[in-house]
């Protein structure tokens, strides 16, 4: 299969097939190695110029996204939207096409807007990768647990991963459902009622009300951030409350009776959804999920660069 | 119809490797400091043969493989290549002699970049080229220090290298009138 098979931009796990998926995995693994070397570059990307666009605060996916490229050896620029024209009203795509009019080769973008990425793909040439759209998808993330997961048990085919928490306002949640979904695993959601969409049982998943059924039914928790930027609806009574009925703590850990493999996207509000007993206990991957994110963001760049942008092949 | 021209059976590849290894040992000066570094695909098993001739008569020769992909230098026209392999050297390259190992030379840009590649992981004291085959068309002034077997070749032309451990037999065919 040829890079040619990715399309021009990565907007989501929900627009690629289980191969384009597989692919991206495959290609990851020796990027990893790249990362373990005296010397932590290689030069495909040598001349490439990629723009970070970040309308959303961002520590982890940011600097990740920036080493990835940087050990690519590609040349890239970061624009915070805090010190950019943007903070004058200008638009996303005039912001677009004055970047694309400096000729460069690929936009990383994270937007508050679901459907951001999608939108600037539209309507510039350079590749467009999804940093991160509102509550659309985060196709990095998923490619990562994805590459966690598989590390960790092998393969992906049946293996029941349970998502925990703040599923309606998380790009995370969609972007893992539609990954572990086409590769063949089984997944449930829980957590609160108000956070657990009804529809997105369409897609094949199921729904496990309490959290102690969902890891005793569950080999992998992937346990999200609640987003207390986003909680002025009265999502949750409060946040000890959170904890008590939903929090992954060791006791609950202990309950379940068995090796729970523990994700978690980051940023972790300790104590809230997850206790740091479990965070930095045995059963978590959380810093693999993080080595994996630059490997994985590598290979998301590496493919799409093959497909050079209409300007430099005509 | 492409026509199938067998340059090397079984036979004569072992010969041709006993004769390579034996002079990679001349040209290196002894097996002191001697790392071995295949091509992958077919160079690392090449590698790993030639390793094994050298090393039956004293001690192993430490060996490594290179997967020059990260280092074309035609992603923008060409495209990336489906699968990129593993890399994997000895602990040090620092100051030994380094044997890059592989199948075909044929343009010489896969050894350019294995040149790159190598230097990002030390600075040996030499590098050697041996490779199966030879069959001329450089594009660039890359030579082989040792040469199994040195073969006339046209653009349209492609040489195949079959290998045991991948393809289940031992040959060297040239294959004329189906270019890649």
């Amino acid at each position: 299969m040829t890079a040619a098979a990715l399309g021009k931009d990565l907007v989501g796990l929900e627009f690629l097939t289980a191969d384009q998926i597989r692919l991206i995995l495959d290609t990851a693994e020796p990027f990893k190695e790249v990362s373990e070397r005296a010397i932590k570059k290689v030069p495909a990307l040598r001349g490439k110029t990629i723009v970070n666009l970040f309308f959303e605060a961002s520590t982890r996916t940011r600097i990740s996204f920036e080493f990835a490229e940087k050990r690519l050896s590609a040349d890239t620029v970061n624009v915070a939207t805090s010190i950019s024209s943007v903070s004058k009203g200008e638009t996303l795509v005039d912001t677009a096409r004055n970047l694309e009019a400096m000729r460069i080769d690929m936009v990383v973008i994270r937007h508050p807007s679901s459907g951001a990425a999608q939108f600037l793909g539209d309507r510039i040439r350079s590749n467009v990768i999804n940093a991160g759209d509102g509550k659309h998808e985060h196709p990095t993330q998923g490619l990562l647990d994805l590459l966690t997961l598989r590390d960790r048990f092998g393969k992906l085919e049946g293996l029941k991963v349970a998502i925990c928490g703040d599923v309606l306002h998380s790009r995370v949640a969609r972007s893992n459902i539609w990954g572990l979904l086409k590769l063949g695993a089984e997944v449930a959601l829980t957590g609160p009622a108000t956070l657990i969409p009804r529809e997105l049982a369409e897609l094949g998943v199921q729904i496990i009300p309490r959290i102690d059924d969902a890891m005793a039914w569950a080999d992998a928790l992937n346990v999200l951030r609640l987003q207390l930027e986003r909680m002025q609806g009265g999502f949750i009574p409060s946040l000890r409350e959170y904890n008590r009925v939903f929090g992954v703590t060791r006791e609950r850990l202990e309950r379940a009776g068995k090796e729970l493999v523990i994700l978690h996207p980051g940023p972790m509000n300790r104590g809230v959804e997850i206790d740091s007993d479990v965070a930095d206990g045995p059963c978590s991957v959380i810093l693999p999920q993080v080595t994996n994110g630059v490997a994985i963001r590598m290979a998301v760049l590496y493919l799409l660069a093959g497909g050079a942008p209409e300007w430099q092949a005509s | 119809m492409p026509s199938v021209t067998r340059l090397l059976d079984d036979t004569a590849m072992a010969g041709a490797l006993q004769r390579m290894a034996r002079e990679v040992v001349e040209k290196s000066g002894g097996t002191g400091g001697l790392v071995l570094v295949g091509i992958q695909r077919r160079g690392v098993e090449l590698a790993a043969r030639l390793a094994a001739l050298i090393g039956a008569a004293g001690p192993p020769v430490p060996l490594g493989k290179l997967d020059i992909t990260l280092y074309r230098d035609d992603l923008s026209t060409i495209g990336p290549r489906p699968r990129v392999g593993e890399t994997s050297l000895p602990d040090s390259i620092e100051g030994r002699t380094v044997v890059i190992v592989d199948d075909v030379l044929y343009t010489g840009r896969t050894i350019r970049a294995a040149l790159d590649e190598l230097a990002d992981f030390g600075r040996p004291r030499r590098i050697l080229l041996a490779v199966l085959v030879d069959r001329g068309g450089r594009e660039l002034p890359i030579q082989a220090d040792v040469v199994g077997q040195r073969i006339e070749t046209g653009s349209d032309d492609r040489v195949d290298v079959a290998v045991q451990e991948l393809d289940g037999r031992d040959a060297v065919e040239l294959v004329q009138g189906a270019p890649l």
